[in-house]
């Protein structure tokens, strides 16, 4: 396409007018609100040197962070993966009273300031909390500890699975159950041959989105994980605790390791997703 | 193999979809299960297939009661309106499906299921799109897949639920041709449900007519068209002219007019309704004919061999205060001989009508 084509698409007939316009607006926005912040990431990662760098983003502190973070987080998401699909599926195809409420429930860790969330969870699961005091006889500590941490990634990453699985799960016809039924299959078969294929794009999706969110996330964990270095601590506190020693090019080489792993993680998640959607014929 | 229902009952809240029926679908047949929609037809289609559980009654499969019996043990092969195909797999895993399930004992090595899967693919003219997905087919070409599926395990019985409702009119006649030429070919008891009487009288070698839950008449297409048992039969098939009047011997009268009739069994004085079709009526144009109703040329639609005349009855005479509409289909040649005018006012006699006892309409 030559540039005169490229800025001047009127050329083609198009019912919608702002082409322009709007191809303008999605670059200046995206540039303002996300290349331009992420990209000062860089640039104030580059005042350091290479030997600097690699010192501050492999001591060992650091690498146990990375380490809760990016494992605790796809944890997580699996987690939520599977009770997601199971609260999607209970909203979608039963009917039981209180149903729109707990519809509406699922949204609330998205509304809920973090801090609260986090605070709330480090209440109920201290080993003085109502939780907590019933699993200490067993020896299991959940505050401040990685379990802690599991917890609250897991509270906040349960309405994106859900939501993005329902919408399909709705659209799915009760006959290509009744179908595999007909043909002999046992509910076993259905569910592994038949649904979860068909449910897989709407499930990494969701898995992507609410790994995202679980590796950014720091309100809710900082308060019940308690932060002790090299157990609990996760890579956004690391980052926190530079910046307020005024050390902004280490709590920026940091980011650099987070942003660029995220960033490959969630490429690999979204070819895998396209890839599957492709074979079910969703984007057709 | 045959299938029996005995005195299947099925409620929905306060709703009968069906009511007390009982079929016999002898072995080998393509029989049609015809009727307006919420006549409980598709009901009764998965009450057979198990899809569906009935309130009470029987439904027997080759002389064994399977009412209790899940749609996975019952062998049955159902195809769906809109087709069902699972869209994450091709063309051949899908109709392979049926064989992949079954457990490990009863499983044919891959290469035989292969082999299986192609005969069928060629059966039903499919085998060089095996590898395509669902969604990269026609509409016409997807329900031949899910049928090629159903038929992949030998199912004892065949169900068909409005196999063609979701196509276009040109592939839906093609695929008609060709279901029942399949069902020639494979001599599967089968049974498919269809609200489109066409269909049904050119497929099926038994029609069964439905209405409100109720089985209204099983016979032949011929008998069911020519020989139609109740008066809802004689609406739902085909065009009919409709006269509502009352019993005077050996004549029906509609308003001023008479109608001469054949039947004993209806009783003198009663109200009736009578019904023609279009090409049992006569157009008479002379005023002074003793019999047949008075009517208002409306139309002459002169397309193709036969000609449509359509007509209303006389301003004055409508009956229960709605102006009576009639239809009258005969050939060129006749219709050029009366020389029809619009607002020509003739008589229409019927040369075959059948009255029924007004309640029963």
């Amino acid at each position: 396409m030559g540039v005169a084509t490229f800025f001047n698409p009127t050329r083609q007939t198009r019912v919608l007018p702002g082409f322009g316009l709007a191809l303008g607006y999605t670059l200046v926005y995206l540039s303002l609100i996300v290349l331009i912040p992420l990209s000062a990431v860089f640039i104030k990662t580059a005042t350091l040197s290479w030997g600097e760098f690699w010192a501050i983003i492999s001591s060992p502190r650091v690498v146990a962070t990375y380490k809760l973070s990016f494992g605790a987080s796809l944890l997580a998401a699996a987690i939520n993966t599977v009770f997601g699909l199971m609260l999607a599926w209970a909203l979608v195809r039963y009917s039981f009273p209180g149903k729109r409420l707990i519809d509406a429930l699922v949204d609330l860790p998205f509304a809920l300031p973090t801090a609260v969330a986090g605070i709330a969870l480090t209440a109920l699961y201290a080993g003085n909390g109502w939780i907590g005091s019933l699993l200490a006889p067993l020896g299991i500590k959940v505050a401040f500890t990685p379990l802690g941490v599991l917890v609250a990634l897991v509270f906040i990453g349960v309405p994106f699975v859900v939501r993005t699985v329902q919408p399909i799960l709705e659209d799915l016809e009760t006959e290509l159950e009744e179908a595999a039924a007909s043909l002999g299959a046992n509910r076993l078969q259905t569910f592994t041959k038949v649904l979860l294929p068909t449910l897989l794009p709407a499930l990494l999706t969701g898995f992507a989105l609410a790994f995202a969110r679980a590796v950014g996330e720091y309100g809710s964990v900082i308060f019940i994980a308690g932060n002790i270095p090299m157990v609990s601590e996760i890579t956004p506190l690391i980052i926190i605790t530079k910046l307020e020693q005024y050390d902004y090019a280490g709590a920026t080489a940091v980011a650099v390791v987070m942003l660029v792993f995220s960033f490959l993680m969630l490429l690999a998640i979204n070819l895998l997703q396209a890839w599957s959607a492709k074979r079910t014929g969703r984007n057709r | 193999m045959s299938i029996q229902v005995k005195e299947i009952h099925k409620q929905f809240g306060a709703f009968v979809a069906l009511d007390q029926v009982s079929l016999d679908f002898p072995t080998g047949a393509l029989t049609a299960l015809l009727g307006p929609s919420g006549c409980g037809k598709t009901t009764l289609l998965r009450v057979i297939a198990g899809l569906e559980t009935a309130d009470s009654g029987r439904v027997i499969l080759e002389g064994e009661d399977a009412s209790d019996t899940h749609v996975r043990q019952r062998r049955v092969g159902f195809v769906f309106q809109h087709y069902a195909l699972f869209r994450h797999m091709t063309v051949l895993e899908n109709v392979a499906f049926g064989l992949r399930v079954k457990p490990r004992r009863e499983r044919p090595d891959d290469a035989e299921i292969r082999r299986r899967v192609h005969r069928l693919l060629d059966l039903v003219q499919l085998d060089a799109l095996a590898e395509r997905f669902p969604s990269q087919l026609s509409g016409g070409q997807r329900q031949r897949v899910a049928l090629a599926r159903a038929l992949a395990v030998e199912p004892r019985v065949l169900l068909l639920d409005e196999p063609f409702g979701a196509l276009d009119a040109q592939v839906r006649k093609e695929l008609r041709r060709w279901l029942r030429r399949l069902h020639d070919e494979l001599q599967v008891t089968s049974i498919f449900v269809t609200h489109d009487q066409e269909e049904a009288l050119e497929v099926a070698d038994r029609v069964v007519l439905m209405n409100r839950g109720r089985v209204e008449q099983v016979d032949t297409p011929t008998e069911v068209y020519e020989r139609p048992a109740t008066p809802f039969v004689y609406g739902f098939l085909g065009a009919v002219n409709v006269f509502h009047g009352r019993i005077e011997g050996p004549h029906l009268r509609v308003g001023e007019a008479t109608l001469p009739h054949e039947q004993t069994q209806v009783i003198h004085g009663a109200e009736a309704v009578a019904f023609s079709r279009p090409h049992e009526l006569r157009i008479v144009t002379d005023p002074d004919t003793p019999h047949g109703v008075a009517a208002v040329v409306e139309r002459v639609l002169t397309f193709g061999a036969d000609v449509r005349v359509e007509l209303d009855s006389l301003p004055g005479a409508a009956l229960r205060g709605e102006p009576a509409h009639y239809e009258v289909v005969m050939p060129r040649a006749q219709v050029d001989a009366l020389a029809l005018t619009r607002g020509q006012r003739v008589r229409l006699v019927p040369s075959q009508i059948r009255v029924f006892p007004s309640q029963a309409a």
